[in-house]
């Protein structure tokens, strides 16, 4: 068992929780995921690593409530236990000095491209971020991000924070100004946010790496449930990632096995929230 | 009973195995074989004419004790058959239910050439479920040697060697990647067919008997590598499995609904897709399910797909669908179990033999809706002695089907290589490693089951898995120096 350390409300449906698992925490790198399961019943769910702490034992991971499980974990506190949390899993990020690099993070992605976005700055590049969401609720992490970026950009796709746009348009400028000279793109975000900012770079021939969160079971190359049509033949997400070569993804293939489940996740989400209500109502009624 | 001649022995009838209705196990994962009765055993116990020289048990892969313990069987003497059986075999009740008996040691069997064979399997799992019940062979710990040996995987193979150096008195610490110990006996095998409890009991009888520590979510070449278990342990055992699933090199294998029989399976016996939603990973078939392949693991495939049918059917009130085993080759070359064949045509499997995918075919939001095919006619025989199949030109034609399950093969799972210099490999990815004693290429290092010779059974797994754990006992004494 695992038990929650700290957790944090960064937005309405984005959560933060430190998780003591010292077995991780002592490899963990910046681009690798873990695979947490809630309790018996539970679904293995993978998650970016946020942030580490190898004294500690600890590991963060943030997540958005989409789905039955995720809503179910966010309900957790501190000192609750989770079953099973395994990891660290896939390849870490290649950190070297590129030069100059631009790191976009959109939505819950802004998580996992700290890490990154700090390597990177430890490592002697010049950091470019770009964070985005759909509106300013739902952003967080901006002073870490700008803490490890010589310059941070912040959309929202309505203008209630920062440049009202989505990341691409700031990026497509960066890319189209000569004196920058962008050696590299990270860009971690729903798998939309990604596919357009592959298609935004490829023009510019710029290296653009992406972070696929593909449906797994076991994340340790078992089942091939994660895997992604490249131009060169499918791979898998868990062992073969999870960075990829944004120009190589099929993403129309990607975009639509995302969709195979969401009849029955839609299904467990209503029974949740059923099964919520009850307890509300229960536990109004003994009073 | 009287002393039965040798005659009268050969008279008596294979007892049959009492099985769930065929109609009414369509719709429940409950194991299928019943099990014999103490009288039934006893019953089919007298017909061994105990040979000389068995040859049962040249066709075991690890050499049971058969006539010994079915003589103590028949005579009523349960302890008796429990300890003959525990010499060769820790798993009886695992092994009597997933043998390919028919190919071994009742194969075997010198009644097979004048009826059918003793139903060696069914006593053994008669045995083995009878020691699962009463514990009647405790497991003894010797002394504590002071050494410490890490055991990578938790199927059969890391299991059973986990098991034999704990009783040697070796402080044993088993590491698996997924959250729970089984390997394939659990995430692979139905429930239908192998019960959980009789894993689970084997697994929680020698962790309390011997004090062997389990680590789950322990992914080696992840969480730690070989080398830094080398740091900690004086020798290390790796029975990982052949666990990495083969997808054909064919047109649309990345459209929804095609998966592999791996994820399939896990999705259905490991993470319990079939009570979704109580327990949250959800499977999906469709109402024609094409299954490609005809070993085990298709044939787990065909009969949890029916079962999911059957029970979204009486969910929804509409009828269930139809499920196909596509197999390139004949009846006669399908490499699965008897049984398991013979349940699944009773289940209403349905047979494609000597029929090949050339394409999956997808709809326009990615979705499976067909499958264009190809007949096969038998060849000559080839190297592996088996009738190669040949195109038969002309005869493509296209089936319907709206899910796609492969069954075709799998390789070793390859995580546990990683930074792990010195570990040979061969071309097909599995661990090489003396088959006598289970050593790799690699200083205290042992491999066993099918991370070396590739995705195989139960027994051989377990039978690489004492063999190496007798020879690691023998380097920590310092008998048998790397
Ligand atoms: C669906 C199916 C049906 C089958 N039916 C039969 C049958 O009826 N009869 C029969 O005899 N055989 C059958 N087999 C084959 C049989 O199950 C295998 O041959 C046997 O389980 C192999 O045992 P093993 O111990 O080598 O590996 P496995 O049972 O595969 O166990 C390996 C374990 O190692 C773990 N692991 C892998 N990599 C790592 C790592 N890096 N770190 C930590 N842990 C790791 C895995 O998670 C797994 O738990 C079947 C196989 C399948 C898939
Ligand atoms: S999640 Fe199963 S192979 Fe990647």
């Amino acid at each position: 068992m695992y038990r929650i350390l700290k957790k944090e409300v960064l937005s309405d449906v984005t959560k933060l929780m430190e998780v003591q698992a010292p077995h991780v925490a002592r490899k963990a790198r910046a681009g690798q995921f873990i695979i947490v399961r809630i309790d018996e019943q539970g679904e293995r769910i993978p998650l970016t690593i946020a942030d580490y702490n190898r004294e500690a034992g600890a590991i963060t991971i943030i997540f958005q409530e989409v789905g039955k499980s995720t809503m179910q974990l966010g309900k957790m506190e501190p000192g609750d236990e989770l079953s099973s949390f395994a990891g660290p899993l896939g390849h870490p990020t290649d950190i070297e000095n590129y030069g100059t690099i631009v790191c976009v993070g959109g939505g819950v992605g802004i998580a996992p491209i700290y890490p990154i976005a700090r390597s990177l700055k430890e490592a002697g590049n010049t950091v470019i971020s770009i964070i985005g969401a759909r509106n300013k609720s739902l952003l967080f992490w901006e002073e870490k991000m700008r803490a490890v970026s010589d310059e941070l950009i912040v959309c929202t796709d309505d203008g209630s924070h920062g440049r009202k746009s989505l990341v691409t348009e700031p990026l497509k400028e960066l890319l189209e100004d000569k004196d920058r000279k962008v050696a590299r793109v990270w860009a971690i975000g729903p798998a939309i946010m990604m596919k357009f900012v592959s298609l935004a770079t490829k023009p510019y021939d710029v290296p653009t790496t992406v972070s696929l969160n593909t449906i797994m079971i076991d994340g340790t190359g078992m089942c091939g449930g994660c895997r992604v049509l490249l131009d060169s033949g499918a791979q898998f997400v868990c062992v073969d990632g999870p960075e990829f070569d944004a120009h190589k993804v099929d993403w129309g293939s990607l975009l639509s096995r995302l969709q195979f489940y969401r009849d029955e996740e839609r299904k467990a989400v209503e029974q949740w929230e059923h099964k919520c209500k009850l307890e509300g109502a229960i536990a109004e009624g003994g009073k | 009973m009287a002393e039965l001649s040798q005659k009268e022995r050969m008279k008596i009838k294979r007892h049959d195995m009492p099985n769930q209705d065929q109609f009414v196990r369509r719709g429940n994962y409950d194991e299928v074989a019943l099990g014999y009765s103490l009288e039934t055993a006893r019953e089919e116990a007298e017909r061994c004419i105990q040979c000389k020289e068995p040859k049962c048990v040249q066709g075991c892969p690890v050499g049971v004790l058969i006539p010994q313990f079915i003589k103590a069987l028949r005579e009523g003497d349960m302890i008796k058959a429990v300890e003959w059986m525990k010499v060769k075999n820790n798993l009886p009740a695992i092994c009597g239910r997933v043998c390919p008996q028919e190919t071994q040691c009742e194969g075997n069997c010198i009644l097979r050439k004048k009826g059918e064979p003793v139903a060696i399997g069914r006593l053994e799992r008669f045995v083995g479920d009878y020691e699962l019940a009463h514990r009647t062979c405790p497991l003894e710990k010797a002394p504590l040697t002071g050494k410490k040996v890490a055991v990578v995987g938790s199927g059969p193979a890391g299991i059973t060697c986990a098991v034999d150096l704990g009783r040697e008195g070796h402080k044993v610490t088993l590491f698996e990647s997924l959250h729970g110990p089984g390997g394939v006996l659990v995430y692979g095998i139905p429930e239908f067919r192998l019960p959980k409890s009789v894993v689970f009991g084997e697994i929680n009888y020698a962790v309390e008997c011997l004090g062997i520590e389990i680590k789950v979510d322990h992914v080696i070449g992840r969480t730690f590598t070989l080398d830094e278990l080398l740091n900690e342990y004086d020798a290390v055992f790796l029975g990982t499995g052949a666990g990495l699933p083969s997808f054909m090199r064919i047109p649309g294998i990345n459209l929804n609904g095609v998966m592999s029989a791996n994820e399939f399976l896990t999705r259905v016996n490991l993470m319990k897709g079939y009570l979704f939603p109580e327990y949250d990973t959800p499977v999906k078939v469709g109402k024609k399910v094409a299954v490609i392949g005809a070993g085990n693991v298709a044939m787990d495939s065909v009969r949890c797909s029916l079962r999911l049918q059957a029970l979204q059917a009486q969910k929804s009130g509409e009828n269930s669908g139809e499920v196909h085993m596509v197999y390139r080759r004949s009846r006669a070359e399908v490499p699965a179990r008897e049984e398991e064949f013979h349940h699944a045509e009773e289940e209403g499997v349905i047979f494609d033999f000597l029929t090949n995918p050339l394409e999956i075919l997808g709809d326009e939001k990615g979705n499976v809706r067909g499958m264009r095919c190809i007949r096969m006619q038998l060849g000559e025989p080839d190297k592996s002695g088996r009738r190669s199949p040949i195109p038969i030109e002309g005869s493509e034609f296209e089936m319907e089907v709206d899910t796609v399950i492969m069954a075709l093969g799998t390789s070793p799972n390859p995580l546990v290589f990683v930074d792990a210099e010195g570990l040979e490999r061969t071309k097909y990815g599995t661990a090489v490693a003396d088959n006598e004693t289970g050593r790799t290429k690699k200083p205290r290092v042992w491999a066993g089951g099918d991370v070396v010779t590739g995705a195989a059974t139960v027994i051989s797994a377990m039978g690489a898995g004492k063999r190496a754990a007798t020879d690691i006992s023998r380097f920590l004494k310092g008998e048998a120096p790397w």
